[in-house]
């Protein structure tokens, strides 16, 4: 985990809160009025509620026990309204909780769907600069956090409706007691206001903190072989526990403040009603103000504290859901993408000409990888490009299939540079496979054609020829077994053959293999490039290898030394001519030679 | 998937059996618990404060009989307001304390977690489901910390909210307060199914989620894949299918949830109207006064209040019930290889000689991927491993470094049972380099340190000087504080198994296994490591899985694999000679290498 992920700790602002409350109302306006209106219904009946009880006093109660009598008409109508309303409350909440939600959902999906087109539009140099676990969070996590005031928001602003009536019943009910009673609500506010300032830098740091905690999970299980092969377990769990401790102390922070203004604002309506029972009382004894009045005055104020919570709710999440559209809105903005052009290409399903034009590279500014590379293949030709560890083979693989473009220099496929190729073209083309290539989570079928239009005998054919079409065989349900996460894992050997089924089933113009059967075994090897070599694919093929085999494949070698083509002919000849290639390549019989001179010399 | 259907094997408890597991391996969350409880009674009783304040002022205060008694009314407001304060502190230290010992807690689960997630074989084995192993550490843990803290508090004050306000509701009258249980009965026993649905309605929504993050980390994960094969329309279909079906999902479960809440606000609904026509009758007949039957009303709401919200935590609850028995299922799960601890024997340093007896292993329910395996490594022996993939050799390293334990047989280590041996002596002496060069996203020098603790960059130059790097380290932007990025993949795999086998030379063991540590690195310089390490290694014992059979070429010994057992062992030479398995694997690899 960067640093630079996690350690975003800028305040967050109530502005910056607030933008985003206004940001999701203009996105969501229907369903969220809709949560808004159900909520101002709530409100009301709430407000209507306590009005309805303080009549049935004053009108039925009070009159009844005063009178020791009362009718059934009376009694019936003062259920009825007390019923009606309890009905029309009811149906607020499923309205706003119903519809609030699915606002919160609806945005949640909105902003995933925008996120992650912008990690399938953005260059593969972004998603270098950006750690896996970072962009997984940024299109979960962080959405979830954004929107997460958006379920109390419309109960927030139905309160806001239901103040405005209760102030207008209270003061309707008596002047001077709603006064006092009013109070209670810029209290409320004010103390909500210090409980955001000093909670804010207290919820990000904890929030920074679980990023981190899950940053080191991550990689520790992911190394989790180095790490006990090494017996390092305890200093991982010691790695682990350290932060484990700072997010327990960050939490339990925040627990202090909480655990301070919860209960505050639990006590604040409390007080009101205190003071409205002091003052009331005092003016029930003069005479100036009837039982029933103090009661409902009190009661409204009993009956709006929870509701007003509402607004603290909205408040409480606003640091974070601040935190987390910071991140959101990153990946929102983030600029640069490959450019295309409109161009196609001239030749159809025939092998395509390759030209690489002083191509450069380099991923750290002043180490080149690549320097200067200049190659033409001509259509049909098998060239093999051979080169040292870190000799930078697999950023030219990369390059012909275009998952970056060179900083000088060009890549030409039929002689037309790839950047003026309209969107699709390369990928129409050329087939790149991985040395360690990625398996999608869907049936072996899907993972070969990805979508392609492929007929079952074209899928095992190209399966066949990568020497695929045993193991598939035995799979479970076999084109049609699910592999990934949630189906068959696969090994090395057996991901590397759909790979290569998946780039041979498109029968592409010019084929790239990155060391792409690695962890196939020798035999497996041998018969997949014969399959290559015997199938007459309408292919040009660039093999990067190490490997005789491969290379002898080839009608051409090219050897890369020091990020420069620095000899390329038949393999003979370069033998000869080059020795930094005859010292690659004939590593392994120079040392069995030697080895056996050794041990001659050893025995005599 | 064997590995899988294990750690799948979760121990369904009852919530109150996962509860009590849970409680017992956190036990910090306990401390000191009754007087978290004794300041929980005073919080709850504090919230009946002001009913009894109102029904005091109106009865006692306003309608006294003899008149209006304004000093009771301001007395009794003092007392209430004191009562208020006095419920504000107790509820600030009641929540202080639970947020310290449920964070202890939790801390402690976690870290315990993580320390048994690392003991657990499918961790290695199986490696496309570490996603879900992590979330057990975090955000399952997360969970729980969310209900004790919110949930849990909320539970606890509301059950004795109801019970003090029953109480008290009764002393005021008892037929009134029939009337309320005889309502909210019927709406206690059907939150049991509300439960039962909302539980089954969020599964759903969590199995979504799953779905959903697997659909997005495609574009992330796959992204050179995507755009290798120009696959970003069906990538971007897949995701947005799986984000509306989580969307449909939890707005679904949100329906049911809205509607299972508001059902308490129509029996509070039913109550208010039942006590207004039953305790008018009532008072009609002189059975209860008005003062009474006013506090009453505002009992009422104290009632209702924790019956709404308990709806609301309850769906909650379940959440963080199935997550706690997500963590508890990682513990429950059975260590595959125990480290014997102190009682362990802790065994000299120095060359290490090896002994296979009648060594098997199958996975669990799985085939037998190693048969009958009865060899000896000497000291000082350099040893290859060859055969196909599945013939069982990765499975024989894995053995003799102890990442495994056999199903039947023993391996010794100088005379030792491997299962015997403190870890931390064994991994002192037995390291081993497996394929895939898995590095920090640190610095070069921090991962070489990852070998030697406390090496100096000196010390870091001398090994990767040693080991005929040096020219390779000199090439990199920034020497050996180069950052590797994550996994270490700013280098090439090969690069990668370079730092890889520096970082194991620098742990310095007795016993060196290679799993086919070089694959990815150039023939030269594939040999040029060779040579050097047998430079070093000479005294030292080693094991080399091998890829290419140069490496055969030059061991003292090789061991064949076939099918899971041991076919053939001896000298190159002699083996190439008797024209068995290993004549055919070499006649093979010449034909391919030269």
């Amino acid at each position: 985990m960067r640093a630079s992920d996690v350690r975003d700790e800028r305040q967050a602002t109530l502005r910056e809160g607030l933008r985003i409350l206004v940001r999701a109302m203009r996105d969501e306006p229907v369903i969220l009025g809709v949560a808004v209106a159900g909520s101002a219904v709530y409100g009301i009946a709430t407000v209507a509620a306590a009005e309805v009880i303080g009549r049935v006093t004053d009108q039925v109660v009070v009159p009844a026990f005063r009178d020791g009598e009362t009718t059934t008409r009376a009694l019936a109508l003062a259920a009825l309204a007390i019923m009606v309303t309890a009905l029309v409350k009811a149906a607020g909440i499923v309205v706003r909780r119903y519809f609030a939600g699915l606002g919160q959902y609806s945005l949640n999906a909105r902003y995933r769907r925008r996120v992650t087109r912008q990690y399938l539009r953005l260059p593969l140099s972004w998603h270098h600069r950006h750690s896996t676990g970072k962009l997984l969070s940024n299109a979960n996590a962080d959405v979830e956090a954004t929107f997460w005031p958006i379920a109390p928001l419309p109960f927030a602003l139905g309160v806001v409706v239901m103040l405005v009536f209760a102030l207008v019943s209270m003061f309707l009910a008596d002047p001077l007691l709603a006064l006092v009673g009013a109070l209670v609500f810029p209290a409320i506010l004010l103390l909500n206001f210090v409980y955001q300032r000093r909670l804010s830098p207290l919820a990000t740091r904890a929030q920074a903190l679980r990023a981190e905690l899950s940053g080191v999970a991550h990689e520790s299980f992911d190394g989790a072989l180095v790490v006990k092969a090494m017996g390092r377990e305890a200093d991982e769990t010691t790695r682990f526990a350290k932060v484990a401790g700072q997010l327990r102390d960050a939490n339990a922070a925040v627990g202090r403040v909480r655990g301070a203004f919860d209960p505050m604002l639990e006590a604040l309506p409390n007080l009101g009603v205190l003071a409205v029972l002091a003052i009331g009382s005092a003016r029930v004894a003069d005479g100036t103000l009837e039982a029933g009045t103090l009661v409902q005055v009190a009661y409204l104020l009993t009956i709006t504290a929870f509701p007003i919570r509402a607004i603290g709710f909205v408040l409480g999440e606003l640091p974070r859901a601040t935190v987390g559209w910071r991140r959101v809105s990153a990946v929102l903005d983030a600029t640069g993408a490959l450019p295309h052009g409109t161009g196609s290409l001239r030749g159809q399903g025939d092998a395509a000409h390759l030209g690489i034009r002083d191509v450069s590279y380099s991923y750290v500014e002043g180490t080149p990888v690549l320097d200067g590379v200049h190659l033409d293949v001509e259509p049909g030709r098998t060239v093999a490009v051979v080169g040292s560890t870190g000799s930078g083979k697999s950023t030219l693989a990369s390059l012909l299939v275009r998952l970056v473009d060179p900083q000088t220099g060009a890549v030409l496929l039929d002689g037309t540079d790839v950047r003026q190729l309209e969107p699709g073209a390369v990928a129409g083309a050329v087939s790149l496979v991985f040395q360690q290539p990625f398996v999608f989570e869907d049936t072996v079928r899907d993972n070969v054609t990805l979508g392609l239009e492929a007929g079952d005998d074209d899928v095992w054919a190209a399966l066949r020829l990568a020497q695929g079409a045993t193991f598939v065989r035995e799979l479970d349900g076999g084109l049609d077994a699910r592999i990934g996460e949630r189906g068959a894992t696969l090994s090395g050997g057996q991901r590397q053959r759909l790979a290569l089924a998946r780039a041979l089933v498109r029968r592409p113009r010019l084929l790239v293999l990155d060391d792409a059967t690695s962890a196939v075994d020798p035999e497996v090897e041998r018969r997949i490039l014969a399959g290559l070599r015997e199938a007459a694919l309408p292919s040009t093929v660039v093999v990067v290898a190490y490997r005789r085999a491969t290379i002898a494949l080839a009608d051409e070698v090219v050897y890369v030394d020091e990020g420069r083509v620095s000899a390329r002919g038949v393999h003979a000849d370069l033998l000869a001519r080059s020795p930094g290639y005859r010292d690659l390549i004939t590593a392994y019989e120079r040392d069995a030679a030697e080895r056996a001179m050794d041990r001659t010399e050893d025995a005599s | 998937m064997s590995t899988a259907s294990r750690l799948g094997d979760v121990r369904i408890d009852s919530a109150w059996g996962t509860l009590r597991r849970g409680l017992a391996l956190s036990p910090e969350i306990t401390h000191g618990l009754t007087l978290t409880l004794l300041l929980a009674v005073v919080a709850t009783a504090g919230r009946v404060v002001v009913p009894v304040a109102v029904q005091q002022t109106v009865d006692g205060g306003l309608n006294a009989p003899g008149g209006a008694d304004i000093g009771y009314v301001r007395w009794m407001v003092a007392l209430a307001a004191g009562g208020v304060l006095v419920t504000v502190v107790a509820a600030y230290l009641m929540n202080r304390r639970v947020f310290r010992a449920s964070e202890a807690g939790l801390a402690t689960l976690r870290t315990k977690a993580f320390r048994h997630v690392h003991d657990l074989s499918v961790l290695t084995q199986d490696t496309e489901r570490r996603g879900s192993l992590v979330s057990r550490v975090t955000s399952d843990v997360d969970t729980i910390s969310q209900f004790v803290q919110w949930g849990g508090l909320i539970m606890l004050v509301s059950i004795g909210q109801l019970m003090i306000a029953t109480v008290l509701m009764a002393v005021y009258s008892w037929q009134l307060t029939l009337l309320v249980w005889i309502c909210f009965l019927p709406l206690f026993l059907a939150l049991r199914t509300f439960q039962r649905m909302l539980s089954a309605a969020y599964m759903t929504v969590r199995e979504r989620v799953g779905f959903m993050l697997g659909a997005i980390s495609e574009s992330v994960v796959g992204a050179q894949a995507v755009r290798a094969y120009a696959v970003e329309a069906r990538t971007q279909r897949r995701i947005d299918d799986a984000v509306e079906s989580h969307r449909a999902a939890a707005s679904r479960a949100q329906r049911l949830a809205a509607t299972a809440f508001s059902t308490g606000e129509v029996v509070a609904g039913l109550v208010n109207a039942a006590i207004v026509v039953v305790g008018v009758l009532l008072g009609v007949a002189g059975d209860i006064t008005l003062g009474r039957m006013l506090a009453f009303l505002f009992l009422v709401t104290l009632f209702v209040a924790p019956v709404q919200v308990g709806t609301e935590v309850l769906s909650e609850a379940q959440n963080a019930i199935a997550g706690w028995r997500r963590v508890l299922g990682i513990l429950d799960t059975p260590a595959d290889v125990v480290d014997p601890g102190p009682d362990g024997v802790s065994l000299p340093r120095g060359p290490v000689d090896v002994r296979f007896e009648k060594v098997s292993y199958a996975y669990p329910n799985g085939p037998t991927v190693l048969r009958d395996v009865d060899v000896a490594i000497a000291r000082h022996t350099r040893v290859a491993v060859v055969g196909e993939t599945g013939s069982g050799k990765t499975t024989f390293a894995k053995l003799l470094t102890r990442l495994m334990d056999p199903v039947s047989g023993r391996v010794l280590v100088d005379d030792t049972d491997l299962r015997d041996v403190r870890f931390s002596s064994l991994r002192e002496r037995v390291v081993m380099v497996p394929q895939e060069g898995f590095l920090f996203d640190d610095t070069l020098a921090a991962n070489l340190r990852y070998g030697r603790p406390g090496a100096t960059d000196d010390d870091l130059w001398l090994a990767i000087t040693e080991l005929g790097l040096a020219e390779w380290a000199q090439t990199l932007p920034a020497g050996l504080d180069t950052p590797v990025g994550q996994r270490g993949e700013s280098l090439s795999a090969g690069e990668r198994q370079l730092v890889a086998l520096a970082r194991a030379y620098l742990a310095d063991p007795d016993l060196l296994v290679l799993d086919e540590a070089t694959s990815a690195v150039d023939p030269a310089t594939e040999v040029r490591l060779a040579r050097a390490l047998e430079g070093i290694s000479r005294g030292r014992t080693s094991v080399t899985i091998a890829h290419r059979l140069s490496t055969a070429e030059a061991a003292d010994e090789v061991f064949v694999f076939d099918k899971g057992r041991l076919v053939e062992a001896g000298p190159h030479a002699e083996l190439v000679q008797k024209g068995g398995v290993y004549a055919g694997l070499h006649a093979a690899w010449i034909s391919q290498s030269r």
